[in-house]
This record gives C-alpha cells, structure tokens and sequence, in this order.
C-alpha cells in the first residue's frame, strides 16, 4: 500500500452538520418576519434604520477585528449582523440614522470586542448599544411616532382618540401603550379614561400600535421565535420564564384603583395580557434573553435567568422612572450569568451513587 | 430502565458491513506483535530473535499483574524485537515473526478436563494465560476484571453487546453467527465472579442479534436478554450499566465495587475458545469499512498483520483515502501509516476518502452548552473546555473533567468546530502527570 499522507486528529473523526455562523443566519432568518413588520408599520423609515445599523454592526465588527490581528470569520460577521438587527428592533423608527450608527458602532466596538469578541462579551451588543443611544440621545429615542396606519385613521376620524385629537401627525406628543399607562397613572387620571386610550389585545398582539421598531407585532416575532425552536436554536427555558414571571407579578401588583383621588395597589387585578404584548417583552423574551453568549447554560440557569429578567421588567414597568424595563431587565441579569452558570452546574453522571 | 442523559445518534453507516460474513483473512508474511496491546504494564519477550516460533505460542509474557500475555499469530521465524509503528502513536517494542507459511499449531499440553468441573479460579487461570484483554477496543487485561476486591460479591455479569461506534460490525457479526459460543462464554465468566444473573445488553436496532441471542440464552433462567437504547454512547460499560440497572456509578468507582462485571460479547468469545480448547488470543474479527474501502467486511485477522495488508483484502483502499482510524470514527485513532498492526483492541479499521475529512478552524465558544447537553458524564464540557485552552488545568480538575469518557459527543456537536475532547484528553494528561509528580515529591 502506497504510503500517502494520512491524516492524524485527535477523535472523533466526524461531527454534526451546523455552525456557528448557521445559529447567527438561522437568527437573522428568524427577524426576517418582524422586520417585515417594521417596514409595514413604520414604512421606509425602518429599513434606513435598519440599513445604517447592520452597516455600521459589520464595518465597526471588520475594524475591530483588524485592529485585535484576528481573522474575519463568516461566525463574526453574520454575529455583526445580529446585533445590528436587533438595535434596529430597539430603537424608534424616527431615530436618525446616525443614531442607529451610534448604537451598533458602540454595541460592537465597546460592549463586545473590549471583552474579548464573539463569544467572550458579558453584555448582549445590541442592548448595550441601545441603552447607550437611550441615554446619550433620550430627545430622540423619546420622539415616539404611531404607526403608519395609525396615521390614517386619525386623519380619518380624528373624533376615534379624544385625548389624542390634538396630537400633530407627526407624532410629536405621541405615546406608545406602556407610556400612556406610565403617564396617565402619574397624571392620576382616572383609570377609565386611561383604559380607554389603550389599543386593543389585538392591535397590540399583530403590532400597529407605536413603539421601537421591531418590538411591536407579537405575532411576527412569535413566528420568528417558532422557527428558532424548531431549529433548536433557542430552547423554551429564558422567554417561558421571562413571560411567565412577568405575566404573574403585573396580574399580582400591576393592578391599579383610584383611592380618594390617589392611584393604589389593586392586587390581582393587574393585566399580564397587556404587560407580555406591550413594549418590547416578546422582541426581549425570545430574541434578546436567549442570547447564548450571554445567557446561563443550564435549563434551570435558564429559568433563574428568565425570572429575574420579568421581575425587574415589572419593577421599572410599574414603579420606575420608565415606562418600559425590558432592555435593562437584560442587561442587569447578563451581570448575573457567571454567578447563575456557577450554582447551577450539571447533574455529574453517578454524583448520587452511595448516597 | 431509562438509558443515560445526554449522547447523541450520529449516522450509524452500518449496512455497508452488518450482512457480511466474518471471513478468515489470508495468512500474513509478517507480523508484528507489539508488547503493550492493553492497559497496564508491557508484556516481556521471552523469545530471541531467529527462534522458530509456533502459531499460539506464548512469546510474551505479562509483566505484571494488570498485563496481559502474548503468543505468536503465526508460526515461522522471530527477525526482530524492536520499537515498530504501533497504532498508538509512536514506536513501541514489538516482536517480528516472518511467516513460514505452514501456520504450524503448537501442541495443547494443558489438559482442560470437563468444563463444568472448573473452578472458578481455573477458568481465571485459563483466561490469564490466553492474555485474554477487553475487546471492545479498550482492551483492559480481562483476569483483573474477574478478581473483585475483598468482601465484594459480583452480582451481575453484564455482556456488552451494544456497538454503539458508527460503522463497526464485529460485535453484531459474532452475535449472530457465534450466539451458543458467545453464551457459553458468558457461563465461563459468570462462574469465574460467582455472578446470579448474566444481562446481555444490545441496541435495540440490532433485532437479528437481540433473536440469536435470545435463543442462545433461551434454556438459562439467569440470563436475560435486554434490547437497549439506540443511542451513542450506550456501549459505554458505565452508560450502560445505567440502562441495565438503572445504577450511576461514578468513573472513579470500578463496576466491580458495585457488583458488576461488565465484559464484550468478543470477549465472552475469547474466553469460550481459551478456556475449553486452550486457545490464546492471537486472532480476532475486525470490521474494516468506510468510503475509502472498496470491499468492506468483517474478517478473523491474525493478530500483528499490518492493516495495509489487512487492507488490500477489503479490495484496497481509494485512491484518495486520506484518514485511517482504528476503531470507530468516534473515539477511534486516526493512524499514520498502513504499516500499523491490527492489536487486541482493534475493533475496526475505517478508512475516510479525502472529501469525508473535516479540518475545521476551531472557533471561539459562543456557550450554546450543546456540548454540556449532550455529555454522557454529566460535565460542564464547555467551561472544561476553556479552562483547558486556556491552560487553567486546576479549574479543569474542579470541574471534575477526570469523569469524562472521552466518548467524543462534545466535539461532534459543537458549532464552533472546537477540539473539546481533546481538550478534556489534554486536560486528563496534564493532572495525571502533576498527580505523578505529587506523589514522587512526597517521596512515595
């Protein structure tokens, strides 16, 4: 036998099919839907938005590799990708574009390659980025504007939203659901008329109420979320428990009744339906949360993780300065992760055995 | 009973080699027979070169007690006693007989007697003098394994007949075609450890061997036929003492201090033909498959034949093979050289074409924990993984990485294309080599 060149690796010899970069396309795959949604509801203005962010996600994801010696991976740059995605889906579609450039740049640059690059970063990029935007900018990421069709049924029947008949159409005095909510209790308004301003579930569930640009439509980013399940992308753990803690303690305290003139605790009746398809719960739950990076690695981490990310979204949702919590919600349990991972390692094969 | 958490079902590609026959390989020229085929310490040649030496003749012998003996495959001429390629890696002793093509047995002095008649301590004798090793590749001398430390009771004889390694037949082969020898084997070794019961555990795709076997076993009360299952790495003896009796033991317990003596159905046959016709081991049945084969099969091999001429037989290999693995492709030893003998432990030869061949750059760990999902043991594999890059071998022993099998599930699924059994292997190395050097500084 001819004694060609033989291989020699350490076993095993073969391995699954998928890739890094196949998790990040099956991801952007999974936005797809949603921001559709954006550009349906928020018409061009998203996809400049959306543009300007995966630009500047890749080109800063580039020079940051450059700059560290590494070699630009196909997993670096559809992971860019991802990020500049989900800042766009973070920010107002009314944003100017140099915003979102902003964002991405920082989210990249600063959240995720001063820490080490894919892989090695504590925060998710694209929360960084936006929180970065929301305080550097808060004028602008504020400027709130409804959506497309919201504009025209006002032009419509201005009558339809009394409270709202003033608004200009541009939006400038325009509030999203979460805000209304956060400012109507503030104003001690009564509680009818609040509820009255409020979109339908089903305006709020297909998402043609205003809000960040690919947060709103429950139903687009449910599918997205369907397809990342179904690749095994994502597992169910971080968004059931994301969800579902918030779900429960905004029915458990986020009720509210009018006590001489003063808003009160109403205890169980608070409206966990509102609460999951409002703001950015489900974009957060499903896309942000589940990050891997920066996420526990455990089921149980993952329920750990996902139950603090709904408790803290309840606390700034119904006693904080803010009308939304989501994106900080994140970010402080990302802090979380290595002390979670810690106390929630796996079962070791025969650790009961003599017990 | 459930089977473990975690493995995987990566393609088996068995049907390339499962219908065939187990055919006797031609007789070699050469061969070599290397002087450590098992765990333990090297055998000691006790033959000179230019001795005329006999087919079955003991040639070397076990040097110490967790080793094994060694006897001529064929008769002819000793022409060196030198380190050759061996399919561990580098060159090790190995004894080089030139055939001269009469294959000449030695005569059986030993008088067996009545088999049942047998001591235990007899047949453990008799296993101990064939250099008898566990067949499933890792090739642990298998007399050790019948001689369980004091005041423990063996209480269940496990025969291994899973074959979870993709591609490798030999197993399912000698099910099928050797059940009446493989059970009576099996009787052997349940008297040597005084066991109740005999389980015989196989994949419940193995339908064919599951019936043979059945049928086999069918007059004896006490052995019970068990279909497990199909899942990598199900053959694993801890694994599947798991799936059998629904016990964990920990890998720093031995089977044995829990009553459980687990042996390969090969192996099972060994004992058989050792124990009633005095016959070493010197030969065994090897599955030689994968793309790069042209014919693939299952054949009796002598012992120290090189697996080019082992090969040659399965019609040669492609004209691209590019990787050789002896055993399966998933915890098997790619090979440099045909010129490497088939051992004690070689299951199987496969050989991968140019284009099966993955050279992957190794990513960074993103933390999906696919790996940790999938680890039979129950370990952080993705942190023992950057403990071990990183060269923090300390953290790698807190996380108790000396529990990993090695069964090679983290790397098959990792996406980032990452070596996590190898660094779970690098990791195991190093705290060995720091354990030895501890107890040579306190002056052992």
């Amino acid at each position: 036998m001819e004694n060609r060149l033989l291989v020699v690796s350490s076993s095993p010899h073969f391995r699954a099919k998928g890739s890094t970069a196949r998790i990040m396309c099956d991801v952007i795959v999974a936005l797809l839907p949603a921001a559709v949604g954006g550009w349906i509801f928020f018409r061009n203005r998203a996809l400049v938005v959306i543009a300007a962010s995966v630009a500047a996600a890749v080109l800063t994801e580039l020079l940051m590799l450059r700059m560290r010696k590494r070699k630009a991976t196909a997993a670096d740059l559809t992971s860019a990708v991802v990020t500049g995605i989900l800042l766009a889906f973070c920010v107002t579609a009314t944003l100017p574009w140099w915003g979102a450039v902003l964002g991405s740049a920082f989210g990249i640059a600063i959240a995720k390659h001063c820490f080490g690059g894919l892989g090695f970063n504590i925060f998710n990029p694209a929360l960084a980025g936006r929180i970065f935007v929301m305080h550097a900018y808060i004028v602008q990421m504020t400027l709130w504007s409804p959506t497309y069709y919201e504009k025209q049924e006002r032009e419509k029947s201005p009558a339809v939203h009394p409270e709202e008949a003033t608004a200009q159409v541009d939006g400038e005095t325009y509030a999203t659901p979460l805000g209304k909510v956060k400012e109507g209790v503030q104003q001690k308004r009564p509680i009818e008329e609040i509820e009255r301003s409020l979109p339908s579930y089903w305006r709020l569930f297909v998402g043609n109420v205003g809000g960040c640009l690919g947060e709103t439509s429950a139903l687009l980013l449910l599918v997205g979320a369907a397809y990342l399940l179904m690749r095994r992308v994502i597992s169910i753990y971080i968004p059931l428990a994301f969800l579902g803690s918030l779900a429960l303690l905004t029915w458990v305290f986020g009720g509210i009744h009018m006590v001489a003139g003063e808003p009160r605790m109403y205890l169980f009746h608070g409206d966990p339906l509102f609460h999951v398809l409002a703001g950015g719960a489900v974009l957060g739950a499903f896309f942000m949360a589940t990050d891997m990076v920066t996420s526990p690695m455990t089921p149980k981490g993952m329920l750990i993780f996902g139950f603090g990310c709904g408790a803290i979204t309840t606390i700034i949702r119904l006693w904080g300065g803010y009308p939304e919590g989501v994106s900080y919600s994140i970010f402080l349990m990302n802090i979380c992760v290595p002390l979670i991972d810690r106390f929630t390692m796996p079962k070791l094969f025969g650790a009961n055995f003599g017990k | 009973m459930t089977a473990f958490k975690g493995g995987l079902h990566p393609p088996y590609y068995k049907e390339a080699t499962r219908e065939r026959e187990i055919r006797p390989a031609a007789l070699p020229k050469l061969v070599r027979l290397p002087l450590q085929q098992h765990i333990g310490a090297p055998a000691k040649s006790v033959v000179e070169v230019g001795q005329h030496v006999k087919r079955g003749q003991l040639i070397a012998e076990a040097g110490g007690y967790v080793s094994a003996a060694v006897h001529a495959s064929v008769s002819g001429k000793v022409t060196a006693i030198r380190p050759l390629p061996h399919p561990f890696g580098s060159k090790l002793p190995a004894i080089e007989i030139e055939s001269d093509t009469w294959d000449t047995p030695l005569e059986e002095t030993v008088s067996i007697g009545d088999v049942e008649s047998l001591t235990p301590d007899q047949i453990i004798e008799a296993v101990h003098r064939a250099g008898i090793v566990g067949m499933g590749g890792a090739a642990f001398p298998t007399h050790v394994k019948l001689k369980p430390p004091k005041g423990v009771t063996i209480h269940t004889l496990i025969l291994n007949g899973a074959e979870c390694e993709p591609y490798l037949t030999c197993d399912f082969r000698v099910m099928i075609e050797r059940p009446d020898d493989v059970v009576a084997g099996a009787r052997l070794l349940q008297k040597a450890v005084s066991a109740k019961r005999i389980v015989i555990g196989i994949e419940a795709n193995k339908e064919e061997a599951i019936e043979t076997m059945s049928e086999a076993a069918g007059d004896f009360s006490d052995i019970a036929v068990e279909s497990v299952e199909v899942k990598y790495p199900q053959g694993s003896e801890l694994q599947l003492i798991k799936a059998l009796a629904g016990i964990e033991l920990p890998k720093s317990k031995l089977p044995l201090e829990a009553g459980f003596v687990v042996q390969n159905v090969v192996t099972a046959l060994a004992v058989f033909e050792a124990v009633t016709k005095g016959k070493p081991l010197y030969e065994r049945v090897v599955t030689v498959s994968g793309d790069g084969v042209k014919e693939p099969g299952n054949f009796l091999v002598r012992l120290g034949t090189s697996f080019g001429e082992l090969l040659e037989q399965a019609g040669a290999v492609a004209e691209d093979a590019a990787k050789v693995i002896m055993g399966g492709p998933m915890m098997g030893l790619a090979q440099h050289t045909y010129e490497v003998p088939v051992i004690k432990g070689t299951s199987g030869i496969v050989v991968f074409r140019e284009e099966e061949v993955e050279i992957a750059e190794a990513l960074a760990c993103i933390r999906c924990a696919r790996c940790e999902t999938r680890c039979p043991a129950g370990l952080a594999t993705a942190r023992i993984g950057l403990a071990a890059e990183f060269g923090k071998f300390e953290i790698a022993e807190a996380l108790k990485v000396m529990e990993c099998i090695e069964c090679g599930c983290c790397s098959y699924v990792c996406p980032s294309k990452r070596p996590m059994t190898h660094y779970m292997k690098a990791a195991k190395a190093e705290i060995m080599r720091k354990r030895q050097r501890e107890k040579a500084a306190s002056g052992e």
